[in-house]
């Protein structure tokens, strides 16, 4: 593969990529409304037609793999283009974040496989797979009911307890994790949304200054965003807290 | 004009040819006027280990005036020093300490092996220029030169473009090695002007693809390049090599051709 | 010695066509079989590889630098004349020529000067098509602008890098042969002989500078276009590299040297710092529309700070000798004025070896009257590029300037065909004689170089292959004795180099010739200083094989032999420069002998005994080289005395 080639492969992983963790935010920023929304968009998700969900799972994969091996590629490559480094090593004026691209990177996706262990599989907390909570008609907007009026069901999975609960003050590590792996994905971004840009050849002097920018304000919204629900989860201070179920409330789904 | 003159300590690369092994070697020098350039000062430096016997520090160097492209040097960490938009000739010694310690590494590249000392082959530019880094014009048969118009915006960020003295800084600056910023101006000087159309995807193809056979490292838009360089070359030329390359890739995918 | 100048018949605006509808072809087909060496690869060089690769040549180029893109011609800032009239002031080719030959004060030939004005043109034209980003107008038009008092805007730039422009397009025209195998480029290769196999070149020998390997290449013609020989003076405007090596080891293989004397010295130039200086930084003439150049009356005010000088103890030196031309008076004339300046003790700036050698450049009238910003905007960047190199700021202290020496127009002598007395060697560019008489205009070196190298060459050269039946081509033997001879020969001098291990470093012999040559055959010379210089540098000569130091040995990179090699022959030529100097007993152009001057120190031409070029033939180091002439006529123009009074 040419030089180029890894450049827009990178880009267009990346773009996917940042695509998707915007959508991700935007879902999980639900957590600050009632739990109806998050627990029926969740559900509405794990409900697509046509196996849209491994679909996109697919897709999103495919970048994830594309931008990881092509980053190793070029990680291999550019330290085989300089065998030998310099005694004295000085940046004039790249960014630390361009630097650690490759370590951000690395640490991003040891979080990205604990995060869907944590929630996705919670092969972690096992027993979060027992939170069941049946929706009292606040998130409609999802059309979640028509799908769970089809399957007789009235609960849904309780996705805003796991998460409440996954960030609470006993697992404070946790939520440490989770803040400080955003902080690497701010990081990750700042560099990587403007640089996308150069890699496919649509930026110059003037736009780079303007894509900077709007890069940073991106990585910022995305780390805040994201940061503030292990923070409220953390702090305990979610605008629904006390509709949070302890898992000692678990019950059972039951079942038509 | 400066009256004090500077003691220093140099810690200069030494290797004697491309197969033996090197190392920093530390030298004393005394007494050199703020106003020398830092080229002058290595030939000070020459001089004293001529007169005691040992052999002097090769590096390249011609015109002195930082056009010829053929000093190189990294000192300090940095490609041509500390000086923005300045080569390591135009470098003076009046921006060093007096008992400053500078540290002189040759430019360090896989494509770029020490030939001696602080010498290193430069070739692989000459290559990506051989595979497409000029416009097919029979001589002695061109237009009136005033027959084709090209407007002064054209005209300029083409000479942007062309202000690279190939000297290799941004490929020593890069941490990748990469050579992208040398290849990228190069090729948008031609592919800007309306006389270097007709190659213009054929010449993106060939230039990047002897840029990777030459083992050049892969940009990662860090633009260290850009700040090492003593033309400021701009990473818009980057950016344009980015597109035509990917333009020129469809429209071969498209015809059909290999 | 045969200098027959082959000059065709006809009138002038004839000549070339006459020329290039008799000169012999080659058939396209028998072309791969024809093989040439060139030595160089600037405008000249590089351009005749590139054309004669083109027209299906095999050649084979070699420089010294780690790539051809690094010739010197690059350092060229101002730009390239050419006789276009696209500014519609009543340029010529005509007027292009007539200005060339007055300029160079009558001592070059009209055929070739003619020639060179006329494939002006095509120059820009080629260079356009190439991609060679000159400035343009708004309106998309070529721009150009008026250089060194001439009277119409002929000269065509790219920024101040003009060189480096011209000179990237014949790189790339060079690389993209290189790329399709019909031009071989050598780099990091000096020529140290020419190969003659019974009088005719066949040939060089060089010395690959990174393993130090001796080597022999065979060829049907080759072509010298290796620049001048400024560096002989050591402080200079050129690059450090330059060197008069190949041309004078083709001088001792037989060539005719003419006119060495013909050295041009630059004005405006910044002075020396101290003794560790390694060259002099040129600064664009145009300094001088807008600054005035003054020096103290009083020695005892030279230490002071120039604001402290008050106006009526300043001498506007220029402007009171030159009334009409003040502070644009040409070149030569400029510098000696300093020069004379400085030898009375009114120098200023640092004290460098017991003088002060710089006059002022002030700029102070011209802020007061046209503001800063009209200044910063004219001449920011060489404002900038002195603030870098001396320390001081321009728009507060008037900048120092001094003269140094910068092209020389003399060289190799060629007919009109560029070939050398030497039968199948060429020399072309800044090495060879023949455009510029005894001094030469701004803007016209790239134009020599790129009109010799594209457009003259390509048509002599294949005129002369053409005399060399096909199946003879390309048929040289490396193991005549002819290359044997002159590789042991080669050899053996490098070998005796290096085992001197003597206590000198060739650095500092170079600098001792130059301060010979600089205060004895520099902007002055008399015959006392010319016979003076001779002793001299015979005695430093005899110092060097004596006493030079060259640590390491000759079979790697050995950056004080390659020096030690081009000091051996500046040694050598630089004693045929004074006897060329001591010969012409007139003032002329780059050539000022104070013997020859009027009451008010103006030159005096002798064009009864001078009209003429010296040429000289090597007969042995350190005996008297003999003279001969070749006798200049002027068919066309009237010679007359310049006057800028």
């Amino acid at each position: 593969m040419t030089s180029l080639g890894k450049k827009y492969i990178m880009a267009v992983s990346g773009l996917i990529l940042v695509g998707f963790v915007i959508g991700h935010m935007a879902g999980n920023l639900q957590m600050f409304l009632h739990p109806d929304w998050i627990n029926a968009y969740a559900y509405k998700l794990q409900n697509l037609p046509y196996g849209l969900l491994w679909i996109v799972r697919l897709v999103l994969l495919a970048a994830v793999v594309a931008h990881i091996v092509t980053a190793m590629l070029l990680v291999i490559e550019n330290r085989r283009a300089r065998p030998q480094g310099y005694s004295v090593d000085k940046p004039i004026q790249a960014t630390f974040a361009s630097r650690t691209m490759r370590y951000s990177g690395v640490i991003l996706l040891a979080f990205i496989v604990f995060h869907i262990l944590h929630f996705t599989t919670q092969h972690v907390h096992p027993e979060f797979r027992d939170l069941y909570r049946p929706l009292e008609g606040v998130g409609t907007i999802h059309g979640a009911y028509d799908l769970l009026e089809a399957t007789g069901k009235n609960h849904v999975h309780d996705v805003y307890s796991m998460v409440a609960i996954g960030f609470s003050a006993q697992y404070w590590y946790i939520s440490l994790f989770y803040v400080i792996a955003m902080g690497l994905l701010f990081l990750h971004l700042s560099h990587g949304i403007s640089s996308m840009f150069q890699s496919v050849g649509l930026r110059n002097h003037t736009w780079r200054i303007r894509l900077d920018r709007a890069a940073l304000v991106i990585a910022i919204a995305l780390f805040v965003g994201f940061a503030s629900i292990p923070v409220a989860g953390l702090l305990g201070i979610l605008p629904y807290q006390d509709m949070v179920q302890g898992v000692h409330h678990m019950h059972p789904p039951t079942t038509p | 004009m400066s009256e004090k003159s500077l003691n220093l300590n140099l810690r200069v690369w030494r290797q004697k040819n491309a197969d033996a092994p090197g190392k920093f070697v530390t030298y004393k020098l005394d007494n050199i006027s703020p106003d020398s350039s830092f080229l002058e000062m290595l030939d000070l430096l020459n001089e004293q280990l001529i007169d005691s016997g040992e052999e002097p520090v090769a590096f390249d160097h011609d015109c002195r005036e930082g056009i010829c492209g053929s000093c190189s040097l990294t000192i300090n960490g940095i490609p041509h020093g500390k000086g923005r938009m300045m080569t390591t000739c135009q470098l003076h010694m009046r921006s060093f300490e007096n008992g400053e310690t500078i540290t002189i590494e040759p430019f360090r590249a896989q494509p770029f092996p020490v030939i001696r000392d602080l010498v290193v082959n430069r070739e692989p530019f000459d290559k990506i220029m051989q595979a497409g880094g000029f416009i097919d014009q029979r001589i002695g048969s061109a237009q009136d030169a005033n027959a084709l118009p090209i407007s002064k915006e054209t005209a300029d960020k083409a000479m942007d473009a062309a202000a690279c003295i190939g000297c290799g800084a941004c490929v020593a600056a890069c941490p990748n090695a990469s050579a992208m910023l040398f290849t990228g101006a190069k090729m948008s000087q031609l592919n800007l002007l309306p006389q270097g159309q007709p190659e213009r995807y054929k010449r993106a193809i060939n230039m990047v693809d002897a840029m990777d056979a030459n083992g050049f490292g892969n940009c990662t838009n860090i633009g260290e390049c850009e700040a090492a360089c003593p033309k400021g070359i701009s990473l818009d030329f980057i950016a344009m090599m980015n597109r035509d390359y990917a333009v020129a890739k469809v429209k071969r995918f498209f015809s059909g051709a290999a | 010695m045969n200098l027959d100048p082959k000059i065709p018949d006809g009138p002038l605006e004839k000549k070339w066509t006459t020329a290039k509808a008799n000169y012999k072809l080659v058939n396209p087909a028998n072309r791969r079989k024809y093989s040439v060496i060139v030595v160089g690869s600037g405008l000249a060089g590089g351009g005749a590889a590139a054309a004669l690769g083109e027209q299906g040549y095999n050649v084979k180029c070699f420089c010294f630098q780690d790539s051809p893109r690094r010739a010197h011609s690059i350092a060229a800032q101002g730009g390239i004349n050419a006789a276009k009239n696209y500014q519609n002031d009543g340029d010529s080719v005509y007027r292009l020529f007539y200005d060339t030959i007055k300029g160079g004060d009558y001592r070059s030939r009209e055929g070739n000067v003619y020639r060179l004005a006329e494939v002006s043109t095509s120059i820009i034209d080629q260079c356009v098509a190439q991609g060679v980003p000159f400035a343009r107008e708004y309106g998309g038009m070529l721009d150009n602008r008026s250089f060194g008092g001439a009277q119409v805007s002929r000269t065509f730039y790219a920024r101040g890098q003009t060189g480096q422009q011209l000179l990237l397009g014949v790189y790339q025209s060079l690389s993209r042969q290189i790329g399709l195998g019909q031009v071989k480029m050598y780099n990091r290769h000096e020529m140290l002989d020419v190969v003659l196999v019974n009088g005719v070149a066949k040939g060089i020998i060089t010395r690959n500078m990174v393993n130090g390997k001796i080597e022999r290449w065979a060829a049907d013609a080759v072509v010298i276009a290796s620049g001048g020989y400024s560096t002989v003076f050591f402080l200079s405007t050129n690059a450090a590299g330059t060197n008069v090596s190949a041309a004078w080891r083709a001088h001792k293989r037989g060539a005719g040297f003419a006119n060495p004397c013909f050295t041009q010295i630059h004005p405006t130039c910044i002075p020396q710092e101290g003794e560790h200086q390694s060259k002099l930084t040129l600064m664009s003439e145009s300094l001088r529309n807008d600054g005035r150049v003054w020096a103290p009356k009083k020695k005892e005010d030279c230490g002071k700070n120039p604001k402290d000088i008050p106006e009526e103890d300043r001498d506007y030196f220029l402007e009171r000798k030159y009334p009409s031309f003040g502070n644009l008076a040409p070149r030569d004339i400029s510098s000696r004025a300093a020069k004379e300046v400085c030898d009375e003790g009114r120098g200023v700036g640092p004290v460098v070896a017991g003088e002060r050698r710089g006059v002022y450049l002030d700029f102070r009238d011209a802020i007061q009257r046209l503001g800063r910003k009209t200044i910063e905007a004219r001449y920011g960047n060489l404002f900038d590029m002195y603030e870098n190199i001396t320390g001081e700021n321009a728009y507060e202290r008037p900048m120092r300037i001094y003269p140094a020496p910068h092209y020389t127009m003399g060289g190799l002598w060629v007919d009109y065909n560029l070939m050398t007395s030497i039968t199948g060697l060429f020399a072309a560019g800044e090495a060879n004689f023949s455009d510029h008489g005894a001094n030469r205009l701004g803007a016209s070196a790239l134009m020599q170089g790129l009109a010799d190298g594209f457009f003259v060459l390509p048509y002599t050269l294949g005129n002369y292959l053409g005399s060399i039946p096909p199946g003879e081509a390309g048929k040289i033997d490396i193991n005549d004795p002819a290359f044997a001879d002159a590789e042991n020969a080669v050899k053996e001098s490098v070998g005796k180099l290096v085992s001197i291990k003597g206590k000198t470093s060739p650095r500092s012999l170079h600098t001792a010739l130059g301060k010979i040559m600089w205060n004895k055959v520099g902007m002055a010379r008399s015959k006392e200083s010319l016979t003076s210089a001779i002793d001299e540098i015979r005695a430093l000569r005899e110092r060097f094989w004596n006493d030079v130091l060259i640590p390491g040995g000759g079979d790697e990179l050995n950056i004080e032999l390659e020096r030690a090699g081009r000091v051996a022959d500046h040694l050598e030529f630089a004693e045929l420069l004074c006897f060329d100097a001591l010969d012409r007993n007139e003032s002329c152009g780059g050539h000022f002998r104070v013997e020859h001057q009027t009451e008010d120190g103006e030159a005096v031409r002798h064009d009864d005994q001078y009209a003429n070029v010296s040429v000289w033939e090597f007969t042995g180091v350190g005996n008297k080289p003999k003279k001969h002439v070749e006798p200049l006529n002027f068919e066309n123009i009237k010679l007359a005395v310049r006057s800028y009074k």
